[in-house]
C-alpha cells in the first residue's frame, strides 16, 4: 500500500449530507472484476446527463475543480453498502483524502485499507473549508497526517484526531495481512482450541 | 457464574480474540465467511498476486445472488459482464476449494437468506461477508457484520479480522405490536427516530417483549436493517424460537450434539446487571405501519402521516436534504401518504423475502387483483423459499392476482440484474434502501412491509392495512 504522509491539493466541495455509496459508484459498475478504472463512473448519475455529457449543475463539474484531490463533504459520508468500489472510484477519480464531519463505518474502514485518509473535523470547520472552496475554486489545503492538521494559506490550522494504529499503518504503508500473519502461531493455537461442534460449510 | 456480568456481544467478542495489544485493534477469529460474486473477485486476485491461499475453505461458503437473472434459469445470461462475474466466482471457488451454491443449485439464494436456512448461522458465532446486510445473521445471537473487499481478502488469507471494539446500544421495544404492524415497521420506526447515523460505532442488541414475540424471520428483518441506522451489527439473544428454527437444518448439530449446543447457546444471553453504553426505549403499542417518503430509510412516517415540509426542519442541512429528496421523489409537502399512487411493487430482498413474508403478502391479496396500473413482482429470497411457497400454493395466489412470480436473487433490491425501475416510476418495495437510483436511475422507492406492499398493489396507492378488509 502507498503510504500517506502529507498531501496538498485543490479542494472539491460536495455540500450534501448522507452521500451514500450507491451515489459514489452506482451498481451497474460493480460488475467489473478489477480494482481499477472506476473513477470515470464515480457519482455517475449526478455527474453526467442522459446523453453522457457532463452535467454542468453538478458541483464537481464546475470550472476550477479539475484535478481536485481533496474532497470535502457533509456528515455521514459513504453510508449504505459495503462496496469497496466506492473508495476505489474516489481514488481513481484523483482523491487522496476526504474531509467530513462524520462517515459511515464500513466506508471509513475501507478508505484506510486503500491508503486514503478520511479526516474528521468539527462541522463548523468543515463548513468553513466548504465555503472557501466554493467561493474560490482552486482553493488548496494541506492535510498532514504526521502533524494531524489541515492547513491552508489563509491561516486556517485545524487539528484532527486519528486512531494511532491506523495512523501508523498509513504513514508506513503497511499491509494488514502481513501484520496479521505475524500472529500465525496464535491463530493456529486458537484453532486447536476451537470446539469441534462448530459448523463447517462443506458436505 | 462469573463475577462480572457480561453482554451477549461481549461474550462472543471475548471468546474470539486471538491477539490483543494496547493501542491496536483486536484480532478476531471468524467462524463463518460468506462470499458472493460482487465483492470477492478482487480479493481472490489479491491472494493470487501475493501467493497466498484460503486458510479455511471449510469455514467459507459462496453463492450467486446480486447479478443473477430471476427469469428462467435455463436461458442463457444475456449480460456478458454479469456472466463473467459469476463465472469468475465459480472459478475462484473451484481453485480454492470453497463450497458454492451456484445459479443452478436448488439451495441458491440471497446470501443472508441461505446462511440461516442451511443452519450455518448459529448463536455465538462470528460471521462476516462482503455485504453490509450481514447484520441479518445477528438475529440468531451471532456477531455478524459487513466488510469491504480488502477485509474479505484478509479473512480468506487469515480467517481473522482486525477490529476495534465497538460500543454497545440496547434498543428495547416494550409492549405488543398491534395488528398490521410488522418487524419492518419496528425497524423503520427505530431508524426514523435514531437516524441513519444514529447507530454509528455501536453494536445494537434488540430486547424487549415486542422483539421476543417476533418470529426468527421477523428478527432477521429487524437485524438486517441495523446497518441503515449506521450500526456495526444488530443482535437478538437466542431463545427457544432460535433453537427450534435451527433443529434439523442441514448444518446444525444433530442429535446429542444439538443438545450440547443448546446448553451452550443458553449461556449466551446478556447477564442481569450488564450495562450498555447507550439505551433507547420504544413502545410497540405506539407503532404504526410505516412508509418512507424520501431518499434514505430515516425519511419515514407512519402511513397515516404526510410528506413533510422542508421548512419544518430546524437545521439548514436537513432542509436542503429534504428539499432535494422531495424533488427527486416527485412529492409535494403535505401530501397524505395514502394519496400517493404507485406504479410498481417489489416483494423481495434479504429484508423481506422469506417464507413468512410471502405468506403474509399472499394473505393480503387472496382472491383480489392487482390495480390495472400497477406491475407487481415477487422474488423469493432463495430457491428453498420458492419451493416451499409453491408447495403451499402461494404462487397461485400471486399469479391469480396478476403478480409476476420469479426465481431467487437480489433482483430489484439493487437492480444489478435486468430488474429495474424506469425513470420516474414509483415503487412500493419490501427492500431496505430507498437511495436515489438504487432500484434504477430516476426510480422512486418507498420502503414498506410485505403486507403494505401487497395491499398497495391492489389499491394502486398506499393504504393503512389496519383498516384493510380481507
Ligand atoms: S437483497 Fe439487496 S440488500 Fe440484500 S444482499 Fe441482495 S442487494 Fe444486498
Amino acid at each position: 500500500m502507498e503510504p500517506f504522509i502529507r498531501h496538498t491539493g485543490v479542494v472539491a466541495p460536495l455540500d450534501r449530507v448522507d452521500v451514500d455509496t450507491d451515489q459514489i459508484i452506482p451498481k451497474q459498475f460493480l460488475k467489473r472484476i478489477e480494482r481499477t478504472g472506476f473513477g470515470q463512473f464515480a457519482f455517475f448519475d449526478w455527474r453526467y446527463n442522459e446523453d453522457g455529457t457532463p452535467n454542468p449543475e453538478f458541483e464537481l463539474n464546475r470550472p476550477g475543480y479539475e484535478g481536485a484531490s481533496v474532497l470535502v463533504a457533509g456528515r455521514n459520508f459513504g453510508c449504505g453498502s459495503s462496496r469497496e468500489h466506492a473508495p476505489w472510484a474516489l481514488e481513481d477519480m484523483g482523491f487522496r483524502t476526504i474531509i467530513a464531519p462524520s462517515y459511515a463505518d464500513i466506508f471509513f474502514n475501507n478508505c484506510f485499507k486503500n491508503g486514503m485518509l478520511p479526516v474528521v473535523l468539527p462541522e463548523a470547520t468543515v463548513n468553513e473549508i466548504m465555503a472557501r472552496a466554493k467561493e474560490r475554486p482552486g482553493y488548496q489545503v494541506t492535510v498532514d497526517l504526521e502533524k494531524q492538521t489541515v492547513e491552508d494559506e489563509e491561516g486556517l490550522v485545524a487539528p484532527f484526531d486519528v486512531d494511532p494504529f491506523r495512523r501508523h499503518c498509513l504513514l508506513n504503508g503497511l499491509d494488514d495481512i502481513g501484520l496479521t500473519l505475524q500472529h500465525a502461531d496464535e491463530i493456529a493455537h486458537y484453532e486447536q482450541k476451537r470446539s469441534p461442534l462448530l459448523p463447517v460449510t462443506a458436505g | 457464574m462469573s463475577a462480572q456480568p457480561k453482554m451477549l456481544f461481549e461474550k462472543i467478542w471475548d471468546a474470539h480474540v486471538v491477539h490483543e495489544a494496547p493501542g491496536e485493534p483486536a484480532l478476531l477469529y471468524i467462524d463463518l465467511h460468506l462470499v458472493h460474486e460482487v465483492t470477492s473477485p478482487q480479493a481472490f486476485d489479491g491472494l493470487r498476486l501475493s501467493g497466498r491461499t484460503v486458510r479455511r475453505p471449510d469455514l467459507t461458503v459462496a453463492t450467486m445472488d446480486h447479478n443473477v437473472p430471476t427469469w428462467d434459469r435455463k436461458l442463457p445470461i444475456t449480460d456478458d459482464v454479469s456472466r463473467q462475474q459469476m463465472e469468475t466466482l465459480a472459478r475462484n471457488c473451484e481453485e480454492f476449494g470453497i463450497p458454492l451454491y451456484d445459479l443452478h443449485s436448488d439451495k441458491q439464494g440471497i446470501v443472508h437468506v441461505i446462511g440461516p436456512e442451511l443452519g450455518l448461522t448459529q448463536p455465538g458465532l462470528t460471521i462476516v461477508c462482503g455485504d453490509s446486510h450481514t447484520s441479518t445473521h445477528g438475529a440468531f445471537g451471532a456477531l455478524a457484520f459487513g466488510i469491504g473487499t480488502s477485509e474479505v481478502e484478509h479473512v480468506l488469507a487469515t480467517q481473522c479480522l482486525q477490529q476495534a471494539k465497538p460500543k454497545t446500544m440496547e434498543v428495547r421495544v416494550d409492549g405488543r405490536l398491534g395488528r398490521g404492524v410488522t418487524a419492518k415497521d419496528v425497524i423503520l420506526a427505530i431508524i426514523g427516530r435514531i437516524g441513519t447515523a444514529g447507530g454509528t460505532g455501536y453494536v445494537i442488541e434488540y430486547t424487549g417483549e415486542a422483539i421476543r414475540s417476533l418470529s426468527m424471520e421477523g428478527r432477521m428483518t429487524v437485524c438486517n436493517m441495523s446497518i441503515e441506522a449506521g450500526a456495526r451489527a444488530g443482535m437478538v439473544a437466542p431463545d427457544d424460537k432460535t433453537f427450534a428454527y435451527l433443529e434439523g437444518r442441514p448444518h446444525a448439530p444433530q442429535g446429542k450434539a444439538f443438545e450440547r449446543a443448546v446448553d451452550f447457546w443458553r449461556t449466551l444471553p446478556t447477564d442481569e446487571g450488564a450495562s450498555y453504553d447507550r439505551v433507547e426505549v420504544f413502545d410497540a403499542g405506539e407503532m404504526a405501519p410505516h412508509v418512507t417518503w424520501g431518499t434514505n430509510p430515516g425519511m419515514v412516517v407512519p402511513v397515516t402521516g404526510r410528506v413533510p415540509d422542508p421548512a419544518s426542519f430546524a437545521e439548514d442541512a436537513d432542509r436542503r436534504a429534504t428539499k432535494r429528496a422531495l424533488e427527486y421523489m416527485g412529492l409535494k409537502p403535505g401530501t397524505a401518504i395514502e394519496d400517493i399512487p404507485i406504479d410498481r411493487v417489489f416483494i423481495g430482498s434479504c429484508t423481506n423475502a422469506r417464507i413468512e413474508d410471502l405468506r403474509a403478502a399472499a394473505a393480503m391479496i387472496h382472491g383480489k387483483k392487482a390495480h390495472p396500473s400497477v406491475y407487481a413482482m415477487v422474488v423469493p429470497g432463495s430457491m428453498p423459499v420458492k419451493f416451499q411457497a409453491e408447495a403451499e400454493g402461494l404462487h397461485e395466489i400471486f399469479k391469480t392476482a396478476g403478480f409476476d412470480w420469479r426465481e431467487a436473487g437480489c433482483s430489484m433490491c439493487l437492480g444489478m440484474n435486468p430488474d429495474i425501475l424506469k425513470p420516474g416510476e414509483r415503487c412500493a418495495s419490501t427492500s431496505n434502501r430507498n437511495f436515489e437510483g438504487r432500484q434504477g436511475k430516476g426510480g422512486r422507492t418507498h420502503l414498506v412491509s410485505p403486507q403494505m406492499a401487497a395491499a398497495a398493489a391492489i389499491a394502486g396507492h398506499f393504504v393503512d392495512i389496519r383498516k384493510w378488509e380481507n
